[in-house]
């Protein structure tokens, strides 16, 4: 429904602290100066002008009730097709058990013992992505831990991903010139380190559609020859997707890139017409066999504010606006690449963490199957170390997937994620499994033994037999 | 410690990728080894960062010729890395070392990601372009510090240059850390937009393009430049447009 206008809008939000009075304008600039510092805020002038404004802001917000997040968007209505999605698709339903809150009550109601996840659950609808923004900006990350860690959100397409006790991973096999060798070597090396189950999904070098439907077929073939129940993926536009679709190519996903704000997605070359547009054509191919979920979308804070289509909006509130595109289309998948974009967005492994912690619960309180590539590049303040404990804290919070790339050192991207073996240590320190018929299959093909864990690769490699282009691998 | 049939799957993978595959396996973990060679990659990628131009320390590169040095108005490689907005404009003092220098095609060595790229292959690379460049008036070569890709912008409308090539260091990968990227950028002025240049990158003999190859491939787009007054995305179909108007096969748009 389109916004009504209230009257606090044009009123400026402000508190007295101590003789100092704090002020700001309007809702954006509130939930920019309630956000915990970020170099990409910074860069926008949207931080906090101090540690003490910052937390007036919070102050003012925790006392906003949730209704107005639905009168006062961030992003105009008129000017914003994210905007209208959010609006037009709120459920007043799902929203009537927790109108009433406040920002600070909600965080309280999240946290209560007596709210369970699918209390939460039933509520997602209801929440729109300024409101997860929001709520998430006066929780610690202890707080974005434990309230997400009630939430499942289960899909699929040929295994179960999300259920609680599961880590699932997808294998990144990338190669940078695409050759179908080179990639099929890092396949075999994760499915062999059990990693893949949430899919494999290979980032091309490039855009050439032919490349694509080579990497198709092999993925395919693969998929198909080790009997090997989980979905494959080549990650290109859309546009090239739906071409490759009417090719006959092998497709089980379609992927995309996605943002917050309409300018920002036009800038990927996208609208939510064309996303209709290449959902239907990927339901119609009717590949899955468990589940009919087969989207997968990846975003990153920050990817507005580079495109200069923010709109004034703080990177995290943007971030979730995202969100709002993807449960359109009730994705298999979605992961946030948290550090990949930078450190003048994310500037340390401190912030990297704090961005992960956020973008995991509010996909999650959004419904989403939240994935996250912890991943840093070269020129941010981070290493292993500080990926190690994003992953353990993400892991604890009950991360859908996170990424697997060969010794974590992705050779066409030129950044680190987690690699197979991080996956491994998640799963043995925290008592986590693939997903159930990826377990199953691990064990069936003898990768893992009865009690799921892994064999020598030297025998698992025996029952493998052999694979496309690597030929006999007993040899 | 590995078991002989896994060291014999090992060099088979190893052969088919780059990618850091059978790297074996201790518990969850990898072998301390593995563990080791990576964080040595990872520290020389970081020290490439932190790397610096030194001041005056491509003079003896270019003898003959006066070498310009300008900085950003990044104050240091924190702020550097933390705003790139003030990475792409010149400092009050940069702006008036250029006051009276003039050129048609501007060559600038910029620090970028990694210094350690340009200290190793942009002056090679300049001498090669401006041997090469024939038809231009080029100036004197620039060395920009703390400089981001759009410095050149500035540098070139103020030498009123019909052409830059801003060559600099690019953000170093975990398994190379020095390679060059060259961005050709026709009529140069603040606020060009990346779809408004050329790019030739992954300069980095002997693993990447050789000197001659990306000095070749440089002065090749400064060319087509030349004649069809603009680079980025829109070249290829000026150039089209042109050999259709110089083939006489058809009106021209």
């Amino acid at each position: 429904m389109r916004p009504h206008k209230i009257e606090e809008r044009t009123l400026a939000f402000r508190i007295d602290l101590g003789g100092t009075r704090h002020c700001f304008p309007d809702l954006r600039s509130l939930l920019a100066a309630a956000t915990p510092l970020r170099s990409g805020d910074a860069l926008a002038g949207l931080a906090a002008q101090s540690a003490e404004a910052r937390i007036a802001a919070r102050l003012i917000l925790a006392d906003q009730p949730l209704d107005l997040f639905l009168s006062d968007p961030v992003v105009p209505y008129e000017l914003d097709e994210v905007t209208r999605l959010i609006c037009d698709t709120h459920d007043a339903a799902a929203f009537s058990g927790i109108r009433h809150l406040t920002v600070g009550a909600f965080r309280e109601w999240l946290l209560d013992d007596r709210t369970g996840g699918a209390a939460i659950a039933a509520a997602a609808r209801g929440i729109t992505p300024e409101m997860a923004a929001a709520v998430s900006k006066l929780m610690r990350n202890q707080d974005l831990v434990a309230a997400a860690r009630k939430i499942s959100v289960v899909t699929r397409f040929r295994n179960t991903i999300g259920l609680p006790g599961r880590l699932s991973t997808r294998l990144q096999p990338n190669h940078p010139t695409d050759d179908p060798r080179g990639i099929a070597a890092s396949v075999l090396d994760g499915l062999l380190l059990g990693s893949g189950d949430a899919v494999i999904g290979i980032n091309p070098a490039g855009d050439d559609t032919g490349t694509i439907a080579t990497l198709l077929h092999m993925l395919d073939e693969i998929r198909l020859g080790l009997k090997m129940p989980g979905q494959t993926c080549v990650l290109t536009h859309v546009t090239n997707t739906m071409d490759l679709i009417r090719q006959g190519a092998p497709v089980d996903l379609c992927f995309q890139s996605i943002a917050g704000t309409e300018d920002a997605n036009r800038g990927f070359g996208i609208s939510l017409a064309l996303l209709d547009e290449a959902w239907d054509a990927t339901l119609a191919l009717g590949r899955g066999t468990l589940g009919d979920n087969v989207m997968y979308f990846e975003t990153g804070q920050g990817s507005c504010l580079s495109s200069e289509s923010h709109h004034e909006v703080d990177q995290q509130t943007l971030e979730c606006r995202a969100y709002a595109v993807a449960r359109r289309y009730r994705p298999l998948l979605v992961n946030s690449v948290v550090g990949f974009i930078g450190p003048e967005y994310l500037y340390d492994g401190k912030q990297i963490l704090r961005a992960a912690l956020e973008d995991h619960f509010c996909g999650k309180l959004l419904g989403l199957p939240m994935g996250l590539d912890i991943c840093y590049t070269n020129h941010a303040e981070a290493d292993q170390d500080d990926m190690d404990v994003i992953a353990t804290v993400l892991g604890v919070a009950g991360v859908t997937f996170i990424m697997g790339v060969p010794g974590s050192d992705d050779v066409m991207l030129g950044y680190q994620s987690t690699s197979f073996h991080d996956a491994l240590y998640l799963r043995d320190v925290l008592g986590l499994a693939p997903a159930p018929e990826f377990a199953e299959w691990l064990q069936t093909v003898g990768v893992t033994d009865t009690h799921g864990r892994l064999v020598r690769s030297d025998q698992a490699l025996a029952a493998f037999g052999s694979l496309p282009l690597l030929g006999d691998l007993r040899a | 410690m590995s078991a002989p049939v896994e060291r014999g799957l090992l060099a088979r993978l190893r052969t088919e990728t780059t990618a850091r595959v059978a790297l074996g396996r201790v518990g969850p973990a990898v072998p301390t080894s593995v563990a080791l060679d990576f964080q040595l990659s990872h520290a020389r990628a970081r020290d490439a960062i932190r790397q610096e131009l030194l001041r005056g320390q491509f003079v003896p590169e270019f003898p003959g010729r006066q070498v310009i040095e300008l900085h950003s108005r990044a104050a240091a490689r924190e702020a550097y890395l933390m705003r790139p907005d003030l990475g792409r404009r010149l400092d009050d003092a940069g702006r008036g070392a250029l006051a009276g220098l003039n050129a048609e095609l501007v060559v600038v060595l910029a620090d970028g990601l990694s210094a350690t790229a340009t200290a190793a292959h942009g002056p090679p690379l300049a001498r090669a372009i401006f041997e090469r460049a024939t038809g231009w008036r080029t100036g004197p070569p620039i060395v920009a510090h703390l400089a981001r890709v759009a410095l050149g912008d500035e540098i070139g409308e103020l030498m009123g240059a019909q052409l830059v090539v801003m060559l600099i260091g690019e953000r170093p990968g975990l398994s190379s850390v020095d390679s060059l990227g060259a961005y050709i950028t026709w009529q140069p002025k603040i606020g060009r937009q990346d779809s408004e240049r050329n790019c030739v990158s992954n300069i980095r003999p002997p693993h990447g393009l050789s000197i001659e190859q990306a000095a070749s491939e440089i002065v090749r787009i400064a060319q087509e430049a030349r004649l069809c007054r603009v680079t980025g995305v829109e070249l290829p179909a000026a150039l089209a447009n042109l050999r259709r108007k110089l083939d006489g096969d058809g009106p021209a748009d």
